[in-house]
Formats: structure tokens, sequence, C-alpha cells
């Protein structure tokens, strides 16, 4: 049983490793390793189009992991104060938004923007006082509504599950103590329930960096780094691919390993 | 129950109470309409509209584009077969994972473990399919055997390279929720069962693996629905000879331009997804009674 366990994690790691390692190789193909190099790094990095793609990137998951990490927790708090049908129609909902597959997901947004736009696009051209109407088209709001929603729905559930393991005992001694709702709020329930705001804003973040088919449909002219190392690779495989693909392994396990930190937090520091 | 309930409703300001809640969920509510109730709308009607001469939509009722789903077949079928076979492989290769992870792990080593298993899935699947396009391709394993005297092996674009990707891809997600309810596991249930005179491998059976199925039915159910919409593996370990039904959806709405067609093949997609929970749960449901395994 151990020799199998552990025969599944080199499984799971080994192709992540051997990536790494070949990111640093001076030559260029996994049959000839021919020592060790950034050269990859350096080339990567250079290259204005990835560039581009990576501060993209960068910018639609910040936006929507901040945005998914307001609503979600917004969500979370007035869904522990509603009845159980409401609670149900919700809870449907946002399991819908986590476990339809990504691919009806974009196709289903790219379909309703396209048609959205076909209609608010005209009405805007006709009311509009100057030469040039503002035109909404798919782009960097497209994709960051659309990761959004799987992050929000993940936001929700991650604080509402630390909401109902939520001490009552000193809620309701606050306000015996005669502290007012607000008061309750930031000093009792805000803290007990941060690490997992915080867990949920990384997890957020991870999906969105990491995401390739959501945004694949609603991207527009937008390039996002898994769009274009998807690109590339169709291209043909590069050590260049190998460098970005470190960088991001790296930067996304720091991430979750912290995120995971975050929801063990029992006790908060204040 | 959150913390403001009980105070509130104590000073009877009912209006109040109300209008923080529907306050609080305004955001959330107009964004799963405007972009989850609204889009699946949307391809509902125009899974029964027509192709416009230019490509897109045009106004229509008609089940035309249901009747055609067999000019994708293959791609049905290819899903329809590899989605159930790579859930199951994926389950045949956790559930051992699972069972040492929840009940023979050292104490100290079983959250690190765990984390080790958490952490592949939250990383990108494109880079980890990635990885396996770069070991499976011809300058990765094939090389190495031609170094010594293997020739001509070939292993990506196979139907075995997307199952193995499939396995790795999805491995993390069915040895969570199998933890999770092996974990749950009473542990005097085997010590009576041991007591008793079973076997272990009847314990195994009548106990532990009757009440780990739940955490069995969500993995599986949930890898199924995922695979069942999955594109990056088939691509990049496929090579265009194993067409998944994400494939004909790419092609559908990004390049051929057959929205209606498109749209029926989604609708037919997450119909069948509906379906894989509602037997999966419904089994569950039978077996161990409503036990829910939740995976976050």
């Amino acid at each position: 049983m151990r020799a199998f366990v552990i025969a599944v994690f080199a499984f799971l790691y080994l192709p992540i490793v051997l990536v790494v390692l070949f990111s640093f190789n001076a030559g260029h193909h996994a049959s000839e390793f021919t020592g060790f190099s950034v050269q990859w790094y350096g080339k990567a990095l250079s290259n204005p189009f990835l560039v581009e793609a990576l501060k993209n990137s960068l910018f639609i998951a910040t936006t929507s992991a901040l945005l998914a990490a307001v609503f979600g927790t917004a969500a979370a708090l007035g869904l522990a104060r509603v009845g159980v049908r409401t609670r149900a129609v919700f809870d449907g909902l946002l399991g819908a938004a986590i476990v339809v597959p990504g691919v009806v997901i974009g196709i289903s947004t790219l379909v309703a923007l396209v048609q959205l736009f076909a209609v608010v696009n005209p009405f805007l051209a006709s009311v509009w006082p100057g030469d040039q109407p503002p035109r909404l088209s798919l782009g960097y709001g497209s994709i960051i509504a659309a990761h959004g929603l799987f992050s929000m729905a993940l936001v929700t559930m991650i604080v509402g599950t630390r909401l109902g393991s939520l001490d009552r005992n000193l809620v309701e001694a606050s306000s015996d103590l005669y502290a007012t709702p607000l008061t309750t709020f930031r000093s009792i329930v805000l803290p007990q329930i941060m690490p997992a705001v915080v867990a949920g804003f990384l997890l957020a973040f991870t999906f969105s960096f990491d995401d390739f088919i959501v945004a694949f449909f609603v991207a527009g002219a937008q390039t996002t780094l898994p769009i274009y190392v998807f690109a590339s690779i169709r291209r043909g495989v590069t050590p260049e691919i190998n460098a970005i693909a470190t960088i991001v392994l790296v930067a996304s396990v720091l991430l979750v390993v912290l995120a995971q930190w975050q929801l063990r937090q029992r006790k908060p520091s204040n | 129950m959150s913390a403001g309930t009980g105070t509130v409703s104590m000073h009877g300001n009912r209006f109040r109470h109300n209008f923080l809640t529907a306050l609080l969920l305004a955001p959330a509510t107009v964004w799963l309409v405007v972009f989850l109730v609204l889009p699946f709308i949307a391809i509902a009607v125009f899974s029964v509209g027509e192709r416009a001469p230019e490509g897109g939509y045009q106004a229509a009722f008609t089940l035309a584009q249901y009747a055609n789903l067999p000019a994708r077949a293959t791609a049905f079928w290819n899903t329809m077969v590899l989605a159930p076979v790579g859930a199951l492989a994926c389950l045949l290769v956790a559930y051992p994972v699972a069972y040492y992870l929840a009940l023979q792990a050292p104490q100290r080593w079983r959250l690190i473990l765990l984390a080790l298993v958490v952490i592949p899935f939250w990383t990108s699947l494109l880079m980890r399919t990635y990885a396996w396009m770069y070991i499976l391709g011809g300058r990765g394993i094939p090389a190495l055997l031609a170094f010594v005297g293997i020739e001509d092996v070939r292993l990506i674009n196979t139907p075995g390279a997307v199952l193995l990707g499939i396995v790795y891809g999805y491995l993390p997600l069915m040895i969570l929720p199998i933890y999770v309810s092996l974990e749950r596991l009473d542990r005097r249930l085997l010590e009576a069962s041991a007591d008793l005179g079973a076997t272990p491998l009847s314990t195994f059976l009548g106990v532990t693996l009757k009440l780990s199925l739940p955490g069995v039915m969500t993995g599986f159910s949930l890898v199924m629905i995922l695979l069942l919409g999955e594109y990056l593996i088939p691509t990049l370990l496929g090579g265009g000879k194993v067409f998944f039904i994400g494939n004909a959806l790419v092609d559908l709405f990004l390049q051929s331009r057959n929205w209606p067609f498109g749209s029926a093949i989604a609708i037919t997609l997450v119909l069948v997804s509906v379906v894989v929970l509602i037997v999966a749960n419904r089994i569950s449901n039978r077996v161990a009674g409503a036990r829910r395994v939740d995976l976050i």
C-alpha cells in the first residue's frame, strides 16, 4: 500500500519536476541536457507579447479575485440571514457556477454578451451626443466577469463554511454587552472569517490566473498568459515554454500553500 | 445563522434586517443572473434557432439542431467512452491513496500529504498537461527509448495518452472527497466487524467501502462532469486524433461559427451532466443514507 502511494505521489510530481529541470537546460531538447542555463527565462521575459499577456493575466486575476472576495463574502453573510428556501435557490445556483464545465460557461457567456452588445451598442450610438460613441466589446471586462462567477461562488462557499462554525457565544456575549451590530461584526465576526476571505481571494486569483478555457471564448482580442502559452504550444514545444510554465507553477504553488495555511488559521491574532 | 440575526430581531426592526440582507445578496444575485442564468437561457434559445447564412444566429423554432447531433457522433462517442473510463481509472488509483491518507498514514504526515494532493489540483491544468506533452512527445520518452535501442515508439496523440492525461489531471479531485468520507468513518465499526469474526476483506467490502461510497460517488460524478467538457487534454495529448465534445464546441463557436448547432450540443452536455449528478446522488443516498460530502 505504501509503495503504491509513494508511486502515485511520484506520478503527480515527476512531470512538474521535469519541466522545472528542463527550463534550466542549456540545450534545446529533453534528450540533450547540455548544462545549466537561465537563457530561456531571459528569452521569455524579453518577449514583449509574453510580457503583455502576463500583465493582462495579473490584472484580470487581481480584479476578478477582489470582486469575488467582496461580493462572495457579502453573499455568504447575507445567506446566513435568509430562510431555507431562498438559501436552497442560491446554493443551487452557486453549485452550478462551480460544477458546470468551463467550456459551457465560456460559450454561454460569449453568446449572451454578443447578443447584449448587439442591442446596447446601436442604442449607445443613437443617444451619444459626440461623434465617437463608446462601444462595448469582449475583452478585460468579459473575462473578469466570467472568472468572477466561479470565483464568487467559491468564496461564498468557503466563507459560508467558516460562518457556520463561528463561535455563537462570542456573538451573543458581544450583543449582551451592548455592542452595536456593526461593532459586533467588526470586532467578532470579521476577524474570525478573515482567514477564509483571504484564502478565497488567493484561490480565486489562482483559478483566474490559470484558467484557459473560459478566457479562450470570452477574451475577444485580448490575450491572457494561458491563451498565449496554448498558442505557442500549438506552434511547437520550445524550452521557452518550460521557463514560463515554471514561473506559473511556482507562483500557483506559493499561492495555494498560502491559501491552505490561511484556512488552517484557527485563532485570529486579535 | 449570522451575527446580525439575533441582535436585530431582538430590536424588532424587521425592515432594516431585510434591507441589509437584500443589500448583501444583491451583487451576487446580479452576477448569477447576468452571467449564469441569462447565458444559459441564451444558449437554450439559440439551440432551437437556425444558423444565419453568414454564420451566427437567426431566430427560429426548430429541433433541427438536435436532430443533427449525430453529425458529431465521434466527439460524443469519444467523450462518452473516455469520460467514464477516465473517471474509473482515476477512482482505482485514488482509492488506495485516500485510504492510506485517511486510515494508515502517521498523524504528523497526514496534513502534509493532503496538502501535496491539493496543490496540483489548484495548479494550471494547461501547464501540467503540457508537462506530459513534453514527456510523451518525440523528444521525451521515445527519444530515451531510442537511445537504448527501442525505436519508433509512439506515445503522444493516442487515446492512451489522453487517458493518462485525464488520470493525471483529475486524480486530486477524486482523492479529496474519498479521503473526507473515509476520515469521517467511525473506526469502532471496523473493530466491531473484526471482533465479530469478519475477514479483513469482508470488513472492507461490507463496512469501509460501503460507508465511503458517498465520497466515491461525489468524486466520480465531479470528475466525470468536468471530463464531459474537457478540451485541453484531448487537444494537447490527443493531437486532433481524439476528439471530445469540448473540441466540437470550440470548432463550432470559434471556427465554423455554427452557433445554434453548438448551443444544442452544449445544452445536451449540460443535460447529460445533470443526469450523471442525479444518478450519483441516488446511488449514494440509497447505500449510505444522506451523508453529503462537500469538497471545500
